[in-house]
């Protein structure tokens, strides 16, 4: 068969299987060189010290317990409010709402959230919640920020999962005598903990990557806080750490370490978002 | 069951559904809100300035004795990154992905799918940051430029941010042609890459043509990354200079900002705003076409 192929369209399906190959593997060797290098040159400045104290100048050390624990700190306060926001919008779309243009609008709506760049979130997390709600430079108000732009991945998980509970459960639960709301909450909402939980996870990681929306809402500190004391301050997380380490104070080390620790945290939740996705997966097939 | 009982539950429910609806408009209030605050924060500006010279103007010079607020050179910038940035990562991206949703053994799949993800996971700051410490040393020495910090930089860094979702947009389209297609060009004797290049390609246009929107989306609005590559100084772009995005433009003088000085840094987010707005009409518009096939 081949032989009898004219040399054009041999040609042609040699190059273009060329180029497919190459640029997959171009891919690969990209992530593959990033991730080394980011790990090679940042795991070994990886102590206990640098993740168990804050900075010091008095012995020239620095630590970053604070920008982990900021991290944390936003990533709680975020969801906590982000979750029970976008589960309930996306029942809101799912089980009650009725007329198609508020589905459409309210579904506009998050679609052109998801498309803000950060920065934008930033400079209006700023004027609102920094400087209209009075909430200052601190890490709750990077914290709302964080919860406006996590909204539609939220609503858009959650209204995945709702869809997969079949419609026979509700009716089922219906029958039985039981109003709307106890049904979302007895039948609807358990049977869709999965998208719920992957949005979770979805969310958290990008909290974890956040850097420009957290510039002027959060501050750049590094003081050891509780969570309450430290949602009221001004705090640096971890990226926001790295790049000021980076770029204003030429700490590369420190830089690296950070790196390679926001590196670590992000393989582990895509593992974790992966697994879910593919249970999520699963049950929509069975 | 007694009247008021009855009754009683039904304004119960009444009232859920109201609280479910007041969260669901939640996602409106947001976007009303973002968009209020730019135009109130940065129309007063560009009324001081003028709109012309503001988006004309070539030259930015903020904090001098006599401040100058062209912001031409941030929005050319933005411009030609964004365009070379898709220029390098769509060609790799679009064959990476018509390999992994169509002629790639499992194996490979199984490997590229998580690599994949993981370059949409990494943060930007990292990207800035291998960015700063191999890219820009490489770019001083191979093409022997004083300062490797430049358009150039930003452009591979973010040819590479947009790789991901280039990639998962257009397998996730070209998973959907249907297999029909594909078996009729084949019978009829058409080689496998023929088919997948002139038969599954031309039947996921559309879908590739969002996933390239939608890295033009975000190119447009990375600042980190850039911040941390492109040299930060307000030239007019060219590929060896150090030159400012509208994103950069924002992020970097906002923090010591005062007086008209600030409001110009809104003003800039209003017209990246307005930018991003025109780029998901026309992601809704490649999404309309593709529902209405």
């Amino acid at each position: 068969m081949l032989n009898a192929m004219a040399p054009k369209r041999k040609a042609y399906r040699l190059i273009m299987r060329a180029l497919m190959l190459f640029f997959t593997l171009a891919t690969f060797a990209l992530t593959a060189l990033l991730v080394g290098y980011i790990l090679a040159r940042g795991i070994p400045g990886i102590s206990w010290e640098l993740v168990s104290t804050k900075p010091s100048y008095l012995k020239e050390t620095i630590g970053i317990l604070p920008d982990i624990l900021n991290t944390l700190y936003i990533m709680l306060a975020s969801l906590a409010i982000v979750l029970p926001l976008g589960v309930g919008a996306a029942v809101y779309l799912t089980e009650y709402a009725r007329s198609r243009r508020v589905v459409a609008a309210i579904e506009y709506a998050a679609e052109t959230l998801s498309g803000i760049p950060s920065i934008i979130y930033g400079l209006v997390g700023m004027l609102v919640f920094c400087q209209v709600l009075g909430l200052k430079t601190s890490l709750l108000a990077g914290a709302l920020t964080l919860v406006v732009m996590n909204l539609p991945t939220v609503i858009r998980t959650a209204q995945e999962s709702l869809k997969t509970v079949p419609q026979s459960y509700r009716e089922g639960a219906f029958g039985l005598g039981a109003g709307r709301w106890r049904v979302i909450r007895t039948v609807v909402l358990p049977g869709s903990v999965d998208g719920i939980v992957t949005g979770c996870i979805l969310s958290a990681g990008r909290i974890l990557g956040e850097s420009a929306a957290l510039l002027f809402t959060a501050g750049f500190a590094h003081a050891l806080n509780g969570f309450f004391k430290g949602l009221g301050s001004a705090g640096a997380t971890l990226t926001v750490a790295l790049y000021v380490y980076a770029k204003e104070q030429g700490e590369f080390g420190v830089a690296f370490s950070i790196a390679a620790i926001l590196m670590l945290l992000t393989l582990f939740i895509n593992l974790a978002a992966n697994y879910m996705s593919k249970r999520l997966k699963r049950r929509i097939e069975s | 069951m007694d009247l008021n009982k009855r009754n009683s539950k039904r304004t119960a429910e009444t009232a859920i559904h109201a609280v479910f609806l007041l969260i669901g408009l939640v996602a409106i209030a947001c976007v009303l809100m973002i968009t209020i605050y730019l135009i109130a924060a940065g129309i007063p500006a560009i009324r001081e300035i003028g709109l012309v010279p503001f988006l004309f103007g070539k030259r930015w010079a903020s904090t001098a004795a006599e401040p100058a607020f062209g912001i031409l050179p941030f929005i050319l910038t933005s411009i030609y990154g964004t365009a070379g940035a898709i220029a390098l990562g769509v060609p790799v991206g679009f064959f990476t992905a018509v390999y992994l949703s169509k002629a790639a053994p499992k194996a490979v799949k199984a490997v590229m799918e998580p690599v994949v993800g993981m370059l949409a996971g990494i943060p930007s700051v990292v990207y800035g940051l291998a960015g700063m410490l191999i890219l820009v040393p490489a770019i001083r020495s191979v093409f022997r430029v004083p300062d490797g910090a430049s358009l150039l930089a930003a452009i591979v860094v973010l040819s590479i941010m947009i790789l991901p979702s280039i990639i998962k947009v257009s397998a996730a389209a070209l998973d959907a042609v249907p297999k029909d297609y594909e078996d009729a060009s084949l019978a009829l004797g058409a080689t496998e890459e023929e088919t997948y290049f002139r038969v599954s390609v031309p039947a996921a246009k559309s879908g590739i043509a969002a996933a390239v929107v939608l890295g033009v989306g975000r190119a447009v609005g990375e600042a980190m990354a850039v911040m941390m590559v492109a040299g930060n100084v307000a030239n007019m772009p060219s590929l060896f200079e150090s030159v400012r995005f509208l994103t950069t433009a924002v992020a970097s003088e906002m923090s010591y900002s005062a007086g008209l000085q600030r409001q110009a840094l809104f003003s800039i987010a209003l017209v990246l705003y307005l930018f991003i707005m025109l780029i998901n009409a026309l992601l809704n518009l490649v999404l309309k076409r593709r529902e209405a096939k």
